[in-house]
């Protein structure tokens, strides 16, 4: 095994007129990117520009129609991940790819390619900790994944990537589930790094305050196209938003009407258990007006997805109260109709959605059992259902291949439009969301943001689960912190110190 | 002098007695579907491999003379079964649970089809162990006869629990196991693996099969097995996973199913029935007592189809 100090310096990579074709479909035309060696290169561009088939072709998933890689100055061919792994090249995904029931120290030694047939444990473990010395972060070595927090995860998923003595690392969204001061330690050890000669990196990100404070160099994709990019310093935030989308950045202002009114959802003394048994869910109390969106900040796995499951009856309670205008609320058809609650679920298409059935199906979840003036409906109404569908989609431009297709076809962006379409149609009292813009291209995003911004000034109570700091900022009138299974810290939107509620989602203020 | 009236203490004794010869076949049984279930596969055919091992460990043992010939041709049956359900598993659009049923279902027809001249007949018995020679008392030397596959099944529990933990194989099979995704970014072919995994838990079964026909009771007939091949799915999921715990349970599985003859030993006859649904009553009773609505099986091998 080769340690870091002992091998050759990082390597450059570039490709030279790369074009992917799947079918009829261009997804990367002529595409001419140069990472120059030790330095760390940003990748920016909205979903569906390219950036991943063009990291995959350099790993080797895809084989490029047309145009050439070259690595260290030779070019070179490659067929497949290994090829990829024997040139130094490795890459970081989103979804982690560690085994859940091993431990750290188990992963990293099955993932080598010369691990021996019968493992000496403590000579590895010796030789573990003499690698970890010269990390710049660490995590704990004996534990199950499974049990390691998802910062603790994309750490090790680097640190995989250093012990198999790789030199030149794509990171797919590395900071996507970490907290701001996590995200600046991991990407500031990755920049010392390339900054010491030891490892280039290219790094797929859509958060341009990082690009900004830690990359040397910027392409941006459109469409498959090359649309810019050159060095950071000389390029602004608005630069780069221009070449993303090809024009002027979609404007960022939330406009706020209307004005805050009673409460409509109380929550008072609430216990229950996490997923896993072993985190307590304690909220004490948590009030949401009409008329106001109260943002819940917070890394993944801190009870967000727990608190979302127990307003949506998916989560049994052991103590405590729910409230929806001061009526006991139990989450059932019955009470989420008479009191108009609606919710936007998180992964809408594993948690709102029934995958397999038709998209005019999905969209009348929400009226199917009813008539128009609110009686009960036994016969379905198949016609009306498909009328229905029909405005939505042409409301809420659902891009679909027809009513009838399989909801679980559409994309993602798609599949959370149609289900904002069915949850925002009439009039909505208390709007439960849940991480709406996750892996959303821009304009999905800008349309998304704005129907909430709309029912809240429509007078609607609305309460926003979301792991994006930027969103809850931008949307919330009220900023609440939740880590470790309960509320931690408050504040209204206008003071928000972005520093302290940091120190709070990291669990230590 | 001779105590031959142990009185009361002759129930425990006997269920010690009872406990290692009636949980050898769980023994293996659930070492071999501990293994397959590792490397994310469930192989619910076992009864009917355990049966057929049973009838062909018995025919060859009949035929050649000798008794561990037929545990080996056993444990060759077993192996071409597993590795048939792991072939049809692996192609696309196959409920492995379907497809363990219905290699149940053919396991057993098959073995009482071509085990029929074999039900007069009788082959040599396998071999025990006497770990009472320092009694006199005949009780305690019959309840310490230990057969030598109870042995063999102990050595391989602590072969396969260090293997799970110390080897590239046993480490493979988990990461298999776990996560097909992270597998394949391994460059592991989990088909293959799983292919194997199901082969050497079947051959593991035919062997708990064999011991049935070859040791006690010692005969081929149509009621040999009494569902033990369908407990020790249960069997493996109440031990976690672990090949040791795997031990313990075989273990106590059959002192439970040792109850009713411990009983019937000193005499309690009246509603013996009830005694021997003790295991199943203990399986029903364990899968209720682990299983919680709130908490997924911890340690479970997260590709398993039952987990996801």
């Amino acid at each position: 095994m080769t340690t870091p100090s002992d091998r050759s310096p990082a390597v450059g990579v570039e490709t030279v007129g790369l074009t992917m074709r799947f079918g009829s479909f261009t997804a990367l035309d002529d595409v001419s990117i140069r990472v120059r060696p030790g330095s760390f290169h940003a990748l920016l561009g909205e979903n569906g520009a390219g950036k991943s088939t063009l990291v995959k072709c350099m790993m080797g998933f895809y084989h490029a129609t047309a145009g050439a890689m070259m690595v260290a100055g030779r070019e070179v061919d490659v067929p497949d991940p290994k090829a990829a792994h024997a040139l130094g090249l490795g890459m970081v995904y989103q979804h982690f790819t560690l085994v859940p029931a091993l431990t750290a120290a188990e992963n990293l030694v099955i993932s080598r390619d010369d691990t021996p047939g019968i493992i000496d444990w403590r000579k590895e473990h010796a030789a573990l900790s003499e690698f970890m010395e010269r990390m710049p972060f660490t995590v704990p070595l004996d534990q199950p994944v499974s049990r390691l927090a998802a910062g603790e995860k994309q750490k090790l998923e680097i640190l995989k990537q250093l012990y198999l003595g790789r030199r030149f690392l794509i990171l797919d969204e590395p900071t996507s589930v970490l907290t701001p001061a996590e995200a600046d330690e991991v990407l500031g050890h990755v920049r010392q790094l390339t900054e010491s000669g030891a490892l280039t990196v290219l790094m797929i990100s859509h958060k341009f305050r990082e690009v900004t404070a830690f990359a040397d160099d910027v392409s941006v994709l459109r469409r498959g196209r090359y649309a810019g990019g050159g060095k950071v310093a000389d390029l602004s935030h608005d630069d780069m938003a221009a070449m993303m989308v090809g024009g002027q950045p979609p404007a960022r202002d939330v406009d706020r009407a209307g004005e805050r009114g009673a409460p409509v959802l109380q929550l008072s003394g609430i216990r229950a258990l996490d997923r896993s048994g072993l985190l307590p869910i304690r909220i004490d109390g948590l009030t949401v007006h009409s008329g106001e969106i109260v943002g819940i900040a917070g890394v993944s796995g801190n009870g967000q997805m727990e608190l979302m499951e127990i307003l949506t009856g998916q989560r049994p309670v052991s103590d405590g109260r729910i409230e929806v205008a001061g009526a006991p609320f139990h989450a059932t058809r019955e009470e989420s109709q008479t009191h108009r609650v609606r919710c936007l679920p998180e992964e809408p298409l594993r948690n709102a959605c029934a995958p397999r059935m038709s998209v005019a199906e999905n969209l009348a979840f929400r009226t199917f059992d009813t008539t128009p003036d609110d009686g009960h409906r036994f016969w379905l109404d198949r016609k009306a259902m498909r009328r229905r569908a029909a405005e939505l989609v042409a409301g809420f431009q659902v891009k679909t291949a027809s009513l009838d297709s399989p909801i679980q076809t559409l994309s993602g962006g798609n599949v959370q439009r149609a289900v904002l379409g069915r949850e925002l149609t009439g009039d909505v009292d208390l709007l439960l969301v849940s991480n709406p813009c996750f892996g959303l291209d821009f304009s999905a995003v800008a349309a998304i943001r704005s129907r909430i911004v709309a029912a809240r000034n429509a007078g609607a109570a609305v309460l926003l689960l979301s792991e994006d700091l930027d969103e809850i900022l931008e949307l919330s009138d009220r900023v609440l912190v939740m880590s470790e299974g309960s509320i931690v810290h408050e504040t209204p939107a206008a003071e928000a110190d972005i520093a302290v509620i940091g120190q709070h989602m990291a669990g230590h203020a | 002098m001779n105590e031959t009236d142990l009185g009361l203490w002759a129930v425990p004794l006997a269920m010690i007695g009872g406990a290692i010869r009636v949980s050898t076949p769980f023994l293996f049984v659930s070492l071999g579907e501990c293994l397959t279930e590792r490397s994310g596969r469930i192989n619910l055919g076992l009864e009917g491999t355990l049966v057929f091992g049973a009838m062909s460990g018995y025919a060859v043992a009949y035929e050649s003379g000798s008794a561990w010939i037929g545990v080996l041709a056993a444990a060759l049956a077993g192996m071409l079964f597993g590795f048939f359900h792991g072939w049809v598993c692996k192609l696309p659009k196959v409920n492995d649970i379907a497809i363990g049923i219905a290699l149940m279902l053919l396991g057993m027809g098959l073995a009482f089809f071509f085990g029929k001249p074999f039900v007069q007949p009788q082959a040599p018995d396998l071999p025990a162990i006497s770990f009472g020679w320092w009694s006199d008392i005949s009780q305690v030397q019959a309840a310490l006869q230990v057969n030598v596959l109870f042995l063999i099944g102990i050595v391989l529990t602590v072969a396969m629990g260090w293997m799970f933990r110390t080897t590239r194989i046993g480490l493979i099979v988990r990461v298999v196991g776990d996560s097909t995704d992270a597998a394949r970014s391994m460059g592991l072919n989990p088909n293959v693996v799983r292919l194997l995994a199901t082969g050497a838990g079947g051959a593991l079964a035919g062997v708990g099969g064999a011991y049935l026909s070859l040791y006690y009771p010692g005969s081929w007939n149509e009621g040999l097995s009494s569902g033990q091949g369908l407990m020790a799915v249960a069997l493996v999921i109440f031990a976690r996973w672990s090949p040791v715990n795997c031990f313990w349970a075989a273990l106590l599985f059959g002192g439970a199913g040792a109850l009713g003859p411990a009983l019937q030993s000193v005499g309690i006859s009246s509603g013996y029935y009830l005694f021997y649904a003790a295991p199943y009553v203990l399986t029903l009773g364990l899968l209720i007592a682990t299983s919680s609505p709130n908490r997924a099986l911890e340690s479970a091998p997260g590709e398993l189809s039952i987990t996801k």
